[in-house]
């Protein structure tokens, strides 16, 4: 049970770290612009997959890590990204249960929440971007999850 | 409420106190500081293949390609000597001229080369990291600048990188001066890395397609003189108090690979008293500077 656990952390962290290189990977601007949450998706999988593993202290720490990481406000995509684990959390016996395209309209509006949160804070913090392209990484992010699905369920076993 | 919800609810509160301080006060530079060198390593595994990648097709460039290069390069620096050479005169001239009006000398500068890491921060800022942090000297507020114009200024500085901030960034404004007539102005960034947008500028204000735009050195950030952008595009609608004027970048904002990160020292102003040094002075390597035109 234990070293079940430490496995699937020991993933977690793995995959946080890829995560982060991802959503820096120099990109054409076009694929720039959609490229999905890479470290947001991870955190949501392992909110509803292993929730033991990848609790809300771990969000929040990728969320500061991803501030730090392109400069901006620090603490914004950390609250954003809280925000998102603890709704996944909520959700997360009904979502495992959903067929797989259920399942990406629900990551659709947990990566659309946490694509709200932030564009309220850039607001407020006044560096506001209404540019519609900011919706699209939710889009390519909830189109993305049955090859995630299918790509994490090879690691970790649900626990 | 459950423990989840509570636990939330305190890391929600956490992050908006983060926040203000980060955002109100700039008061977290250690923690800061501190999560950029974290990371630092990962930037770098991101930057250096491709790095490498480029390092690897330079080195592999053909012959014939590196001679044309050669030829090019040789060519722009005669150019440059001979420029070069006139503006020492010119700039000994202008100290000796500020002198006799006991004018303030103007101020001294010093750059160092950065490359810009290809690492992508943000597709809807336009900001850049580039390898130069606090250990080179690198504060805050820098200007950064490339062959051929100002580039942007520094925003948050790690010990070994810091960001930039480009001028076409949708939440940057640069103090500029229409050069021919020294009409002042406010360039902001579009968020577009062609364009550059001038909107406070009145309908009958004395602008015209490309007038070149300096940097007018108020504000304290970019100094005086250097080139920022050319009008492309004036639009006068007889309805609307402002013309709209757009103006293309100098710098090559979208394709620069290496930047160059400003010190400004104030020069220290010559002692009126004896005026006769810095007028004898020049003359001593005019000479020289003569013999090398041909």
């Amino acid at each position: 049970m234990n070293r079940a656990a430490d496995a699937s952390r020991i993933t977690l962290y793995v995959a946080a770290l890829l995560a982060l290189v991802l959503s820096a990977v120099p990109l054409p601007h076009v694929l720039d612009l959609a490229r999905p949450d890479f470290l947001l998706l991870v955190v949501i999988w392992f909110a509803v997959m292993a929730p033991r593993a990848g609790g809300l202290l771990f969000a929040w720490c990728a969320g500061l890590m991803l501030d730090a990481f392109r400069g901006l406000v620090l603490g914004e995509n950390a609250l954003a990204f809280v925000a998102v684990a603890y709704l996944a959390h909520r959700l997360h016996l009904r979502v495992r249960m959903f067929p797989l395209m259920h399942q990406s309209l629900v990551v659709f509006a947990l990566l659309w929440t946490h694509q709200f949160l932030l564009f309220w804070i850039d607001g407020v913090t006044g560096h506001a971007m209404t540019d519609w392209a900011r919706w699209l990484p939710a889009i390519t992010g909830a189109a993305l999850w049955p090859l995630w699905t299918g790509l994490f369920g090879r690691f970790t076993s649900r626990s | 409420m459950s423990a989840l919800g509570f636990r939330a609810l305190v890391l929600i509160g956490i992050s908006i106190g983060i926040m203000v301080f980060d955002h109100r006060q700039h008061e977290l530079p250690v923690i800061r500081a501190g999560l950029s060198a974290a990371a630092y390593p990962l930037q770098m595994l991101v930057h250096s293949p491709l790095a490498a990648w480029d390092w690897l097709s330079s080195s592999f460039a053909t012959r014939s390609h590196l001679l044309a290069d050669n030829e090019t390069l040789r060519a722009a620096a005669r150019e440059n000597d001979l420029r070069l050479l006139r503006l020492e005169a010119t700039e000994q001239e202008n100290l000796r001229l500020r002198n006799l009006l006991n004018a303030a000398p103007r101020d001294q500068e010093s750059a160092k080369l950065a490359t810009i890491l290809r690492v992508d921060l943000d597709p809807l800022r336009h900001r850049v990291l580039i390898d130069r942090g606090s250990r080179d000297g690198v504060m805050r507020g820098q200007a950064v600048l490339d062959d051929h114009g100002v580039f942007g200024q520094t925003s948050n500085v790690g010990v070994l990188a810091s960001e930039v901030i480009v001028l076409s960034d949708p939440a940057h404004a640069v103090p500029v001066q229409v050069e021919r007539n020294g009409l002042r102005t406010i360039a902001v960034g579009t968020g577009d890395a062609h364009r550059l947008s001038l909107p406070y500028l009145p309908r009958n204000a004395d602008v015209k397609v490309d007038d070149l735009l300096v940097s007018s050195g108020l504000g304290g950030v970019f100094p005086a003189g250097f080139p920022v952008a050319r009008v492309s595009e004036v639009r006068r609608d007889p309805s609307q108090p402002l013309a709209t004027v757009t103006a293309e970048p100098a710098a090559a904002l979208d394709r620069d690979r290496e930047v160059l990160v400003l010190w400004v020292k104030p020069r220290v102003p010559l002692p009126a008293s004896e005026p006769s040094a810095a007028v004898v002075a020049p003359p001593a390597d005019k000479p020289k500077a003569k013999g090398k035109t041909p």
